[in-house]
């Protein structure tokens, strides 16, 4: 069999295991950005009840394997009373681990904006919400944005472990179709092919656009 | 009762999840021990005068960098057979997450050669020193600091990667914690100590890579 021919028969497995990666992906993301920011700007709080919590949850997703969160969450938890079904734990735990990495990325973004433009907003007599939303987090998105790019690839990674909890992702289907037709190569090579695709021409791009959008609004630009 | 943590379970199972923690540590060890030298290599192959090496090395060390490490564990595992190479679990292991960590320290190398000044190179050339002096004595030593920190990350990166190596059976933690799960059907006690003891190994790994790293540097007399 050709590997042409190979793709037109396992095509449409492929598709569908992508699209619940893609779906995965976006869940995933959108949980660790919200909480990249919320566990950031506790870790900055003054509060040391608020301080400590952040720091504690983002050492302990950050010194513990997303592996060992993601069988915890999804078998551990149910006993607890908690029961989550195994799309929703792939993503939870995935955006958990990843939210922790983000929360330090979001604190050094924040840390890295200049004093002066804390104590202008200070001056002007704007609110604490009004700084932050308005002056200290834009500034602070734009340094953070590289760093980013990097953690949403560790991200888009991070689910092909949701396989594992029998979630039909790209991975799960590659092993699948792996296990139908014992075309190893083909398959695998397939299913590596459309993550790196998904990294090169999607993730990627976005964020340089993102970061190009942050730059003209911010009037940084040339 | 929907929660009871069992401590003569624990007891029992404690001393099989402390003997895998030692395989956890062997895997991570050796697989970074891949990395560090392969990571060189790559970093190097870069820097050579021929222009399309460079071009495929830098979209190999991309890829390897943006696909799942687990896809990557699968893919020498099973295709290694395919073409009459059959490798153990633990070789394919070693292999595929030496082989995905060496892109990330290329990484961290490139960017430490790039911060040794250009001066100094110009200073090796003109004292005609040779490549391989050139490098050993004047370049790396400079560039050394600046890696320390990325590959410290990278060795705490390694230990969580471990568990991944389950999937193909090699016995370390995680896979061990499965076995046990699958044997006695309690998830709770397994896994909770999984995670404890990859809060204890990694920690305390992350601390020391701290200290080293100023250690190093003061010895190096960078501040």
């Amino acid at each position: 069999m050709s590997y042409w021919e190979f793709l037109v028969e396992q095509g449409p497995r492929f598709v569908d295991g992508a699209l619940i990666t893609a779906v995965q992906f976006a869940l995933a993301a959108v949980l660790a950005i919200a909480i990249a920011l919320l566990a950031g700007l506790m870790k900055l709080s003054s509060n040391p009840l608020i301080k400590g919590s952040a720091v504690i949850y983002i050492e302990l997703f950050r010194g513990t394997s997303l592996l060992v969160q993601l069988y915890w969450i999804f078998f551990v938890l149910p006993l607890f009373g908690l029961t989550l079904e195994k799309f929703t734990a792939g993503f939870v735990a995935v955006g958990m681990n990843l939210g922790a990495y983000g929360a330090e990325l979001v604190r050094g973004g924040i840390q890295s904006v200049p004093r002066g433009q804390w104590e202008a907003a200070y001056s002007l007599s704007m609110s604490p919400a009004k700084r932050m939303w308005r002056i200290i987090l834009p500034q602070a998105l734009l340094n953070m944005l590289p760093p980013w790019g990097n953690l949403l690839i560790e991200l888009l990674k991070g689910t092909a472990l949701v396989s594992l909890i029998s979630v039909a992702d790209l991975m799960f289907e590659a092993k699948q179709i792996n296990g139908s037709t014992y075309l190893s190569a083909q398959t695998f090579g397939t299913a590596l092919i459309i993550y790196y695709l998904f990294a090169r021409v999607l993730v990627t791009p976005f964020m340089r656009w993102l970061e190009q959008v942050m730059l003209r609004k911010l009037g940084r630009t040339e | 009762m929907m929660f009871d943590w069992r401590w003569d379970f624990t007891w029992e199972i404690l001393p099989r999840l402390i003997s895998a923690t030692a395989n956890t540590l062997l895997a991570a060890g050796a697989g970074y021990g891949i990395a560090i030298v392969l990571g060189l290599v790559l970093a190097l192959s870069q820097r050579t005068p021929y222009r399309l090496l460079t071009l495929v090395v830098r979209e190999f060390v991309e890829f390897i960098r943006s696909t799942p490490l687990v896809l990557q564990i699968f893919f020498v595992f099973f295709v290694g057979p395919q073409i009459g190479i059959r490798l153990s679990p633990w070789t394919s292991g070693m292999i595929a997450i030496g082989l995905h960590y060496s892109a990330y320290l290329s990484e961290v190398y490139r960017g430490g050669l790039n911060s040794v000044p250009v001066g100094q190179w110009e200073a090796c050339s003109a004292l005609s020193l040779s490549t391989r002096k050139t490098y050993w004595r004047i370049i790396i030593p400079q560039a050394l600091p600046a890696c320390f920190a990325g590959m410290g990350n990278y060795l705490v990166g390694i230990l969580k990667d471990t568990p991944m190596l389950s999937v193909i059976g090699v016995a370390e933690l995680m896979h061990t914690a499965n076995a046990i799960g699958s044997e006695s059907y309690r998830f709770l006690e397994p896994y909770t100590l999984v995670g404890i003891i990859f809060l204890l190994v990694s920690l305390p790994t992350a601390g020391l890579v701290r200290i080293s790293e100023m250690w190093v540097r003061r010895k190096l007399g960078v501040y």
